[in-house]
């Protein structure tokens, strides 16, 4: 295994993070702040409590999942779009790197780069309501495999795109709907019961639901159904990505 | 010896139909610097990237130093460096970073001397913390040099390096290489200046269309190019050579009121004046005399042309 190339690229990465760091850090934890100030304090005071937790704090999870989800599928899928759009991924191409080895670099890094984001988030929220993580463990458990399955989605989007109009158009048409519909900001029983069982078919329900368990023991679906759920779709990203490097799609001429 | 590459009945053919490599069989022999020279499109490119591993050869083997480059990759390619035609950078990084990065990628361990003798020799050092994009074309080329330098390759491709660079940055181009060469390292590089080939390869290989129509070492091939023709048109047509004759060797064309004499200019005597005398002596009058001489670049032509 070429662990210098893996560490190469990570740090490589992370270097871009540090380099773009108000783009990186300071934009999520500002638009946190505002979701907080518009969802918990304007109409946080008309709700007070869902499942007897605050409705502040209920939005908490949901809220860190928002930009988990963005954040991992656009580091991951820019970080590898950009050397195919500048060119540059002659050299990764040319170098004595596996797929395995390039994956690892490049998702690991996005990965890696929207944990950090995620637990700042978590602490910005402390700063406005007060916060409980029943399962401290768990919770790390899906912030990471969230993560990393949604890091490996986008880098799959990012070999797919070949254009910055793909590069935007799933996360922007399909995964923020998707995040906004998962009862990111309301828990689904207070929706009316046909829309109840329409959202049961979106996935980050999932997602969000066993997160917010981890913190409120509060779930709308059983907890072992969100993490069936997000290993089925780990899985399936894991498989796609397999298939691209197996087939050289859109990588190798 | 073994060739240090050796490709043999090497085709590709494109998603879209195109046949950009027919056949292809080529050894490159450890330490040598071969020049391959080719007219736009005729397949330089394509023949470096399936070397490199860039570009997936439809049929045909290509070995590195007797590995497989698809089966050892990891071998084969760690041990080539490669510079390709077009200015890829990575604009916001700075020339440090991206220098390095190009060495962890290829396996190495973090060696700053190294780094720092690469981006010495190709005048960036006083530039290694600027970022990519604040340099010159040029700059930006050494740069991708520096990065295909970085992991101390056995192998070195140049793809068209001096396209569209300043003389100066020729001149240190063929100075790189050839300190490059006195360290062993096997350099080959594509271009389509003529004077280049001559100037600095061991070796010249011409592609076109997709064919390797000729390989030959840089000095014989220049032994050819100084062969001169000296042409005599006749003022009467005859049937054959007198056998007084004989020892030039002459060609008779054109329906007979043509001799072509074929001499070495880089022998003391080229033997005109006694072709001359003794065409005299046997009575056959010529109305105008002219030489011709080859170039590197009329074999090209030819070659080129007459495929087409």
């Amino acid at each position: 295994m070429n662990t210098q190339a893996v560490k190469a690229i990570f740090t490589y990465e992370m270097a871009r993070m540090k380099r773009t760091l108000f783009q990186s850090v300071v934009s999520p934890v500002i638009s946190t702040s505002l979701y907080f100030v518009v969802f918990g304090s304007a109409i946080g005071s008309r709700i007070t409590e869902v499942n007897g937790v605050s409705y502040g704090s209920f939005i908490v999870p949901g809220l860190i999942m928002l930009s988990l989800l963005t954040m991992s599928i656009s580091n991951a899928s820019f970080g590898f779009f950009f050397p195919k759009f500048t060119g540059t991924i002659y050299e990764l191409l040319s170098a004595p790197v596996s797929y395995f080895e390039i994956i690892l670099g490049y998702v690991g890094a996005a990965a890696c780069k929207s944990i950090i984001v995620g637990l700042i988030i978590l602490a910005t929220a402390g700063f406005f309501v007060p916060l409980h993580i029943a399962h401290p463990v768990w919770m790390l458990f899906f912030l990471v495999i969230t993560a990393i399955t949604f890091s490996l989605f986008g880098f799959i989007i990012g070999i797919w795109a070949d254009n910055f109009e793909k590069l935007q158009i799933i996360p922007l048409l399909i995964i923020t709907p998707l995040v906004f519909l998962g009862g990111s900001f309301y828990s689904i029983d207070m929706l009316p019961p046909v829309w109840q069982t329409i959202t049961l078919f979106n996935p980050v329900l999932y997602l969000i639901s066993g997160f917010r368990w981890s913190f409120y023991e509060i779930a709308d679906v059983d907890v072992m159904t969100s993490l069936l759920v997000i290993t089925l779709f780990f899985a399936l990203c894991i498989i796609a990505v397999w298939w691209i490097f197996k087939t050289g799609y859109k990588v190798k001429k | 010896m073994n060739p240090l590459i050796s490709v043999s009945n090497l085709d590709k053919t494109y998603a879209d139909g195109f046949n950009a490599l027919q056949n292809v069989s080529l050894d490159i022999v450890d330490g040598e610097i071969l020049a391959l020279l080719g007219p736009n499109g005729a397949g330089k490119t394509t023949l470096i990237s399936a070397i490199c591993g860039i570009v997936g050869a439809t049929s045909g083997t290509i070995m590195v130093a007797g590995y497989d480059n698809v089966k050892d990759y990891r071998r084969t390619r760690s041990l080539i460096g490669l510079v390709p035609q077009e200015l890829a950078t990575d604009s916001f990084e700075s020339v440090w970073n991206t220098v390095s990065f190009s060495r962890g990628l290829f396996g190495k361990k973090p060696d700053p001397q190294h780094i720092e003798t690469v981006l010495t020799d190709l005048s960036l050092w006083d530039k290694k913390d600027n970022r990519i994009m604040e340099l010159s074309g040029g700059m930006k080329r050494r740069v991708m040099i520096a990065k295909a330098l970085s992991h101390e390759p056995r192998i070195l491709f140049l793809d068209e390096p001096t396209a569209g660079v300043d003389v100066e940055l020729r001149k240190d181009m063929w100075g790189l290489v050839n300190k490059l060469r006195e360290t062993g390292v096997t350099i080959i590089l594509t271009t389509h200046y003529i004077e280049e080939a001559e100037e600095i390869a061991d070796r010249i290989a011409i592609i076109n269309k997709g064919k390797i129509m000729l390989v030959e070492n840089k000095l014989e091939l220049m032994q050819k190019l100084g062969k001169k023709q000296c042409i005599l048109d006749l003022r009467e047509p005859i049937s054959e050579i007198p056998t007084v004759l004989d020892s030039f060797h002459l060609e008779l064309t054109a329906g007979g009121s043509q001799l072509i004499y074929t001499f070495d200019t880089t022998k003391e005597r080229t033997g005109i004046t006694s072709l001359l005398q003794t065409m005299a002596e046997a009575g056959i009058k010529f109305k105008d005399l002219k030489t011709e001489q080859s170039s590197l670049q009329d074999i090209f032509v030819n070659l080129v042309s007459e495929r087409q």
